[in-house]
């Protein structure tokens, strides 16, 4: 099954994500990640869900159902900026603390915190480099990771501009189907 | 007004506001504020008491199918609204407008496991439209007006409410001018241009075109509109089973319905036609079958006011987002003359004299309740039906209320439907057994001047008929009853026939004299055994001031055919003949 990036404007309502999730949970497709945060308007969030699915057109649509959906697209072969970003506690004694450092400045990561043992790198970037600095730091043995999920944006004019749904009301209604 | 008002008086005048008359629920803990305000608009708002939550979220749905206004349930907290939780079901798969009001505990106590408290929107999300918790008073007036809406327009669909005991108890001065605020929501109504001269097109191209219709001709009132488009286009056409009343069936354009339990020809004239024009239908799979073999020489169009619903079982060329009265009407606007239109006239005439001779070939309605087989029966389940036919042509002025099983099937196959949108009443998307005795509550409520019949089976009948208490109580004389009685949950019954061996598993079924239990409930009660019996004991009903209950003990081990199997081609269809 092909990985979906979908990009969504939500009202940002209590219980519009369990909606959300639910109705892609109904038709028993998983959620590799959600990544959910405050858009350029207070009242809109945005959400990027990656989800392994066959009928990724027919979610969309029914995504629409939700009245608190404003808009959703599914932007996987659209031209678009993509990241991620990762936090990690290494298991980092004195002695290859150099070695790590150097792979940091390969990668662009950041080191943001050193203990008598560990060291916490945060690296963002494609989630495709992301992936490859961890599996590159894996053999210093991570202790703790967390990754943020992907959060997507279309290059260029097109895209999911929430300020046009506030106030004056003319906002999108679910795409025809052709 | 810049009174203040408690939260549960606001409710009160929110649903007056919005036109609410009658509202069908149960009291309890939580929800008693409200009870305490309703009682001072009881002149304006009227509360039908029933005798279980399910049987007022079907009477609501009653009301609601009926009419095509808001129906309006309520419950209490915890039992009371997991109570409310089938007929909202079925009211999200039949796109029922139905506002569920539930009563929640204490804001103060939420989540903490209060007494009856049970997670209602979390429960309802995916079998609700939309949903709201609400924690204040001062919401109230706008969540009540946006509910409604929603609730009413697009694809209509049921809405549920929960609210908190201190909020209904709160006061405040509520603000009825805020303005409807849904960036996400702006159903289209009017069809795109394009996509309407195509679909045009297609039909006049067209050798063997077909029109299906179903719910969304009656939610929108397209019936007239759908009669001229059909008449102009000489297209035949073909009613779903929430179709039945979009089409009159003795127009010699009318087909029947299709599917599971439709006619051979129906499902001929599918699987051979090239255009197939869907109104307001979504292919549920009992219309098409295994989808994959579904209609597989046509090219699609399929209006619905739901995209979501376009591409969803089946492929299409044509999609059109609207309302199907708006998208008939557009379409008649675009109309050539009648004489551009002759090719497609003549066409159209061929296959409907070729669908003509394959319904004569097979069992159609009228040798289906005359055949041979059932002849030497005491009481074939089918002369109940031909009896029922006689009694509304003559009398007219009655809606059909039906619950789910065979009977239901034959009240689609054999009744007559003549009498136009919401005279037939049932639940199809989610086939709930006891739909119909609380369903028929709302629609005589609604309809005080018709004759309500209700066609049962002994199995659904005995999952709500507590509802005859209801009944009797608001004083209702305008519901007949006819209990379809096998002593068989029968519909299960024929599949474990057909294909289990006749393992009757779990489908043997005992139940009451339901003549003598309805006499307990004050009706008038009734027992007819054999065919000679049927007829007058119909017109002693209709004659009776007053509900009356009739229990058919008909034949018990009949079948309804024909039938399409389970993930089939509807065109592979079981008939008498074949079957067992
Ligand atoms: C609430 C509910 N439970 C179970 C079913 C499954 N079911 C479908 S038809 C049927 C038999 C109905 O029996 P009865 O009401 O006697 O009608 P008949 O088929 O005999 O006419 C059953 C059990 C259902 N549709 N709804
Ligand atoms: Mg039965």
């Amino acid at each position: 099954m092909k990985k979906h990036t979908i990009v969504a404007l939500v009202q940002d309502q209590p219980g519009v994500l369990s909606r959300v999730i639910g109705l892609i949970r109904r038709r028993g497709y998983n959620i590799e990640s959600l990544a959910v945060g405050h858009s350029e308007q207070p009242s809109i969030s945005r959400l990027t869900i990656v989800v392994e699915s066959t009928q990724v057109e027919q979610v969309v649509k029914q995504l629409y159902r939700l009245i608190e959906v404003i808009k959703v697209s599914d932007v996987t072969d659209d031209p678009t900026v993509e990241r991620e970003m990762v936090l990690l506690k290494l298991h980092a004694p004195i002695s290859v603390r150099h070695e790590i450092v150097a792979m940091c400045g390969v990668f662009d990561a950041k080191i943001v915190d050193v203990g008598s043992s560990t060291m916490i790198i945060e690296m963002s970037g494609t989630p495709s480099k992301v992936q490859n600095f961890i599996d590159t730091i894996r053999s210093y043995g991570i202790k703790e990771m967390m990754r943020t999920g992907r959060i997507a944006m279309v290059r260029g004019s097109r895209g999911h501009n929430a300020d046009q749904y506030v106030e004056s009301g003319n906002g999108a209604t679910a795409p025809v189907a052709n | 007004m810049s009174q203040e008002l408690t939260g549960a008086q606001i409710m009160c005048e929110a649903l007056i506001r919005e036109g609410v008359e009658v509202m069908f629920g149960i009291p309890g803990g939580a929800i008693m504020p409200f009870y305490f305000a309703m009682w001072e608009y009881r002149d304006r708002l009227r509360h039908v008491l029933c005798r279980h939550e399910q049987g007022a979220g079907h009477a609501a749905e009653g009301y609601a199918r009926s009419t095509g206004r808001i129906g309006v349930c309520i419950g209490t907290s915890g039992p009371g609204v997991t109570n409310l939780v089938t007929p909202v079901a079925d009211a999200m798969m039949d796109s029922t407008p139905l506002l569920a009001i539930c009563g929640q505990v204490g804001s103060h106590v939420l989540g903490k496991d209060a007494f009856q408290e049970t997670d209602i929107t979390g429960i309802t999300m995916p079998i609700t439209k939309h949903n709201y918790l609400v924690k204040n008073a001062s919401e109230l007036a706008y969540v009540f007006k946006e509910a409604i809406y929603i609730a009413t327009t697009g694809r209509p669909g049921p809405v549920l409410i929960d609210i908190t005991k201190d909020a209904m108890q709160k006061s405040c001065v509520p603000n009825w001018d805020r303005k409807l605020d849904l960036p996400g929501y702006k159903p289209t109504y009017q069809p795109n241009r394009k996509q309407l001269r195509e679909a045009l097109k297609l039909l006049r191209q067209a050798r063997k075109p077909l029109i299906i219709a179903g719910n969304g001709v009656i939610m929108a009132g397209a019936h007239a509109e759908l009669r001229h488009f059909a008449e102009r286009l000489r297209l035949p056409v073909i009613t779903t089973l929430h179709g039945i009343g979009a089409f009159p069936e003795e127009h010699p354009l009318s087909l029947g319905m299709p599917g599971m339990h439709g006619w051979v020809h129906c499902n001929r004239a599918i699987q051979e036609c090239d255009v197939l024009f869907n109104i307001g239908g979504r292919f549920d799979d009992r219309v098409t079958g295994k989808a994959s073999t579904f209609a597989p020489n046509a090219k699609v169009i399929h209006v619905d006011i739901d995209p979501s619903e376009i591409g969803k079982n089946v492929k299409v060329d044509v999609p059109i987002v609207a309302d199907a009265r708006m998208a008939l009407q557009a379409l008649l606007d675009e109309l050539p003359v009648k004489e551009e239109l002759a090719d497609l006239h003549a066409h159209a005439s061929d296959w409907m004299e070729y669908i003509r001779e394959l319904q004569d070939k097979h069992q159609g309605k009228q040798q289906y309740i005359n055949r041979a087989a059932v002849q030497n029966m005491a009481l074939p389940p089918h002369d109940v039906y031909a009896a029922l036919n006689r009694h509304i042509a003559e009398r007219g002025n009655i809606i059909v209320v039906t619950d789910v099983g065979q009977h239901q099937m034959w009240a689609a196959q054999l009744l007559d439907w003549n009498a136009g949108p919401r005279s037939h009443i049932t639940s199809g998307g989610a086939a709930t057994m006891g739909f119909s005795v609380p369903a028929a509550l709302g629609v005589a409520i609604a309809h005080p001047d018709k004759t309500v019949w209700v066609v049962c089976g002994d199995g659904g009948f005995q999952m709500t008929n507590q509802e005859m208490a209801t009944i009797i109580q608001e004083g209702i004389k305008n519901i007949k009853v006819a209990v379809i009685n096998n002593g068989y949950l029968g519909m299960v019954r024929q599949w474990q026939e057909l294909f289990e061996n006749k393992r009757y598993s779990g489908t043997p079924l005992s139940g009451p004299n339901f003549a003598k239990l309805a006499e307990a409930y004050y009706w008038k009660g009734m027992t007819v055994e054999h065919t000679n019996q049927v007829q007058a004991a119909i017109e002693e009903a209709q004659a009776t001031n007053g509900p009356v209950l009739i229990d058919f003990r008909v034949e018990r081990e009949v079948n309804v055919f024909p039938m399409v199997p389970q993930n089939a081609s509807i065109g592979d269809m079981i008939t008498e003949n074949s079957g067992a």
